[in-house]
């Protein structure tokens, strides 16, 4: 099923590492070579235009998704398709293009710009890279173009990432990603690192730069209020596979998967204050060894022999998509929650 | 009234560097019940850890005291000598910081480290510590305690390692807890549990919290009453329910209106403009007033105390008379 | 101050203590200044030829001061290089070249550098040698002393590389030279050059031991270090003079050396600006 506006196409993508003890140990002590399935067959679409989140906690495999889709790491199997061209196929010089239109954010924006470079030139990088302008004026102007539209000031250029705080450095970071005039921005848990007041501004600018510069982006985040905020379409992880897709609203409003209803049911939330949840029991097992099966059986309160032993597909729930035995057979049923969107 | 197990009046921790004294605590005060979860909840380099820190004795030079007084049970500790204070932190007051990783020594088992702690206060023979140790894990929450005390800290996950911190913080049956940021490196599964963990803890000894974060959902859910703290002040206190539902304070409705919200209207999130002030630069009179849309002349001169506002306690001028008039509601 | 005065050398000196011509067996052996039988024409005394000890020094210490910047810095430019290409490689590059250091860590540095001397004196020949001799003793301690910066450079690399910031220049789709040399280098410099003061004090120690071992600079290029040798045949005659001015002179050498390397550690250090 091919989408004519995809602008993003993941199909069946896998990373895995390997993580065997040395060779020589294995040899010694008889330990049998381990792999680290980081990501285990994940397809989805991402539209021009909108905003797609990927949302999970530790250990789902949300930032490897985030390195294969620009491609920091190569697949293991499995394809990721920009602009209808492989990614993987595109090695050097023939990557160029491509890197220009496909940036990247990152969480920490203490580590994401070099300690050593003025400002200006960290965010002329990629216009030198990709001769974008022809003279040193020209640069300039843009990147003052730049700052003034991630709301710094323009003599902001002169400093060092040092003089900044968290939050005007991701400011930069997104200047800096900005600079190639991008279409598509892969956003790492780009506010996670901030406090909650410069969080709502970062959020809002980059709403209004989607706006401005009709921008798509791959948001990722472990945070479901700020998702909720951002997102038009939600794919929720877990243990490197994805278990539900489904539209913001209907996402938060009809959770389908057991583990989304009990990942909404966690979070500590201030219109729920005193209400009685439920805490998911145990703990994410390691990714190393996952269950067999569905990864989240041991878990689940409607795991049966068949979670047990084969692993569950995406398939349409409605407007949802679910990979679950127990949706699918019929045993679990939407259960609307009670929640009002909108003002 | 019963005097409360903690009361903070007016303290005051200075930080000499070479361009002056800084002040990282203006003056602060505000008591802790027997029993209650108080939440601290502010932005980074608001002052909260620092307090924690300076309640429990452990400020890190050269952060000082440098006016105030903290009383524990109707006792002065905040001057008390260093062997003094060694001995009742961990015995009257325990802590839990944020990271369950560096909090353990990765070199000692658990058991090792739970009944060291144990036997240094409390006078237990070796046999009875142990058995101690094993009901505090029980307690706690992990499952075959017998065979994992004699567990590495890397051996357990993040989630269990923050309950054997808690279990060494409950120890020696402290009547405070100071836990700063106890749940921020955890998943939201995780913390859920150990926050429940927490309460039913506080409940069952009767423990008072001091709940250190920047998490307002955590403390909505945690806590009994909260302290907004900002550039090293209070700005409001009340019970949780009043400070979250009906912020009086333009700081504190700034930050709730921040809040993503499931649920909440999805466009644009209300923002604040500006950032908080370090502490080389904090502004004459009331430290929000740069950034607040209700600033007047009086709050670029005079520093408000805390006023009653309707149902909790702010420092801003806009309480210093009964007011004639709603408040502006924070727009952008 | 001394390496003001070494670089002077060929103006400050009153005579030209190696030129044959202008000396005479005459002078030789005079005491410094401020003894009985010396002069102040030479004021630090002459050594066994009539070479003054003064002029000696000075040229000697320029010539031990070149030795050891230039042993340091081709050091330098040998490990960093390595060490980077080690480290952003990884690899079979650096499994490769991190055995090759580790084998050469098995050599104590001296062994080496003679090593590499005896085996320049074995292959050119001897109307080349005495001219090339600094040459090769600046290669010879080189090659003792690179490891060191390789092992930082690689270890700083391996941690820069994945920060944030390289991810972003590689996204982006900097070149991996450019990366490498704009980017890492400037962040893993700082401990270099720490480690580079230090080494240079040790590098004029190390030239100085090989020209008292005879196996470094020829008699006519004398460095400090081959004064001092000199100087050693005569300590228990009396002329005490030839052998100790020089040792004065390499240990407060060595001594400032070091002291510059501590000032530059601590401006180097950016909290404590």
């Amino acid at each position: 099923m091919t989408e004519p506006d995809a602008l993003l196409r993941i199909e069946d993508l896998r990373r895995y590492f390997d993580v065997s003890p040395p060779a020589l140990e294995c040899l010694l002590k008889r330990r049998k070579p381990a792999t680290l399935k980081a990501v285990d067959g994940i397809s989805f679409t991402i539209r021009r235009g909108e905003t797609f989140s990927l949302v999970g906690e530790s250990g789902c495999g949300k930032s490897t998704i985030a390195r294969l889709v620009v491609g920091l790491y190569r697949p293991t199997a499995g394809r990721v398709v920009f602009a209808g061209q492989e990614l993987a196929q595109l090695r050097g010089r023939k990557a160029a293009p491509l890197r220009r239109r496909l940036q990247m954010v990152f969480q920490d924006p203490y580590a994401s710009l070099d300690p050593r470079w003025r400002v200006e030139r960290i965010i002329g990088e990629p216009l030198r890279t990709h001769r974008l302008v022809a003279s040193k004026a020209e640069r300039h102007e843009r990147i003052v173009q730049l700052l003034l539209q991630v709301r710094l000031s323009p003599s902001d250029g002169d400093k060092f990432p040092h003089e900044f705080s968290g939050g005007q450095r991701q400011r930069i970071s997104i200047a800096r990603a900005l600079a190639s005039n991008p279409e598509f921005l892969v956003c790492d848990e780009p506010t996670s690192a901030l406090d909650v007041s410069v969080q709502a501004q970062i959020l809002n600018l980059m709403k209004d730069l989607q706006r401005q510069l009709r921008l798509t982006y791959l948001f990722i985040s472990h945070n479901l209020a700020v998702i909720y905020q951002i997102a038009d379409r939600v794919g929720v992880m877990y243990l490197g596979r994805l278990v539900e897709i489904a539209a913001t609203e209907r996402l938060f409003t009809a959770p389908r998967h057991p583990y989304t209803r009990s990942l909404l049911d966690t979070i500590p939330s201030i219109e729920t204050t005193g209400y009685k949840r439920e805490p998911v029991a145990g703990e994410v097992p390691n990714p190393i060894n996952p269950p067999p099966g569905c990864g989240f059986h041991p878990r689940c309160l409607f795991a049966n022999d068949r979670c047990r032993h084969e692993r569950p597909e995406l398939i349409e729930a409605g407007s949802t998509l679910v990979a679950c035995h127990a949706v699918e057979e019929g045993r679990l049923r939407e259960e609307p929650r009670l929640l009002r969107i909108g003002a | 009234m019963a005097e409360p197990l903690l009361r903070v009046e007016n303290l005051r921790v200075e930080l000499p560097t070479r361009r002056g004294v800084l002040t990282a605590l203006d003056g602060i005060s505000f008591t802790i019940a027997a029993g209650e979860v108080l939440g601290v909840v502010g932005e980074s380099g608001a002052g909260k850890s620092v307090t924690g820190a300076a309640i429990i004795g452990l400020l890190e030079p050269p952060l000082h005291i440098a006016g105030g007084r903290i009383s524990l049970a109707g006792q002065r500790i905040d001057n008390l000598p260093y062997n003094a204070m060694r001995a009742i932190r961990g015995k009257e007051i325990g802590a839990i910081f944020q990271d369950p990783l560096t909090s353990l020594n990765p070199l000692y088992t658990v058991g090792h480290q739970l009944v060291e702690t144990i036997r240094t206060h409390l006078d237990l023979s070796p046999a009875a510590a142990r058995d101690r140790a094993l009901a505090l894990l029980s307690e706690v929450g992990i499952a075959g305690a017998d065979e994992r005390i004699n567990h590495y800290p890397h051996q357990f996950s993040g989630g269990m390692r923050q309950r054997i911190v808690i279990a060494l913080a409950i120890a020696a049956n402290p009547q405070l807890i100071i836990a700063d940021e106890p749940t921020t490196a955890l998943d939201v599964s995780i913390q859920a549990q150990i926050l429940a963990l927490l309460r039913r803890l506080c409940r069952d000894h009767g423990t008072a919290v001091m709940l250190i974060t920047h998490d307002i959902g955590v403390i909505a859910e945690t806590a009994h009453r909260v302290a907004v703290m900002y550039a090293g002040r209070i700005v409001e206190i009340g019970a949780v329910r009043d400070v979250v539902a009906n912020p009086r304070h333009p700081y504190t409705r700034g930050l709730m209106s921040s809040i993503p919200r499931i649920g909440g209207r999805r466009d644009r999130l209300r923002q604040m403009e500006g950032t908080m002030p370090r502490l080389d630069e904090f502004p004459p009179g009331c430290a929000f007033n740069p950034r607040c849309p209700e600033a007047v002349e009086r709050c670029r001169r005079e520093r408000p105390d805390l006023l009653s506002a309707h149902t909790t306690v702010a420092a801003c001028w806009l309480y210093d008379k009964p007011p004639t008039q709603a408040p502006r509601v924070f727009d952008d | 101050m001394i390496i003001g005065g070494a670089v002077l050398a060929p103006w400050l000196a009153p005579h030209d203590p190696f030129d044959p011509g202008s000396l005479s067996l005459l002078d030789a052996s005079n005491p410094p200044a401020w003894l009985d039988g010396g002069s102040w024409t030479y004021p630090l005394g002459t050594d066994n030829q009539g070479r003054d000890i003064l002029s000696a020094i000075l040229y000697g210490s320029r010539l031990s001061l070149m030795v050891g910047f230039s042993a340091v810095a081709l050091a330098m430019l040998l490990g960093v290089t390595l060490g980077l290409v080690a480290g952003w490689n990884g690899g079979l590059v650096e499994a490769i070249i991190m055995r090759i250091a580790d084998v050469k860590l098995s050599f104590p540095a001296i062994l080496i550098a003679l090593l590499i001397d005896g085996l320049a004196r074995g292959v050119l020949p001897r109307d080349l040698q005495s001219e090339i001799a600094p040459y090769v003793l600046i290669v010879a301690i080189a090659l003792s002393f690179w490891v060191q910066y390789a092992r930082t450079v690689r270890a700083s690399t391996l941690v820069e590389r994945d920060k944030e910031y390289i991810l972003a220049a590689r996204i982006i789709g900097v070149r991996p030279a450019r990366i490498v040399l704009g980017h890492l280098l400037l962040n893993v410099i700082g401990p270099v050059l720490v480690i580079a003061t230090i080494n240079l004090a040790l590098a004029i120690l190390t030239e100085a031991t090989l020209s008292f071992l005879g196996v470094g600079l020829p008699p006519t290029q004398p460095s400090l270090g081959t004064l001092i040798r000199n100087g050693n045949d005569y300590l228990f005659s009396g002329d005490w003079w030839i052998s100790i001015f020089p040792g004065v002179v390499l240990a407060t050498l060595i001594l400032s050396v070091n002291l510059m390397g501590d000032w530059l550690r601590d401006a180097l250090n950016p909290k404590l600006r």
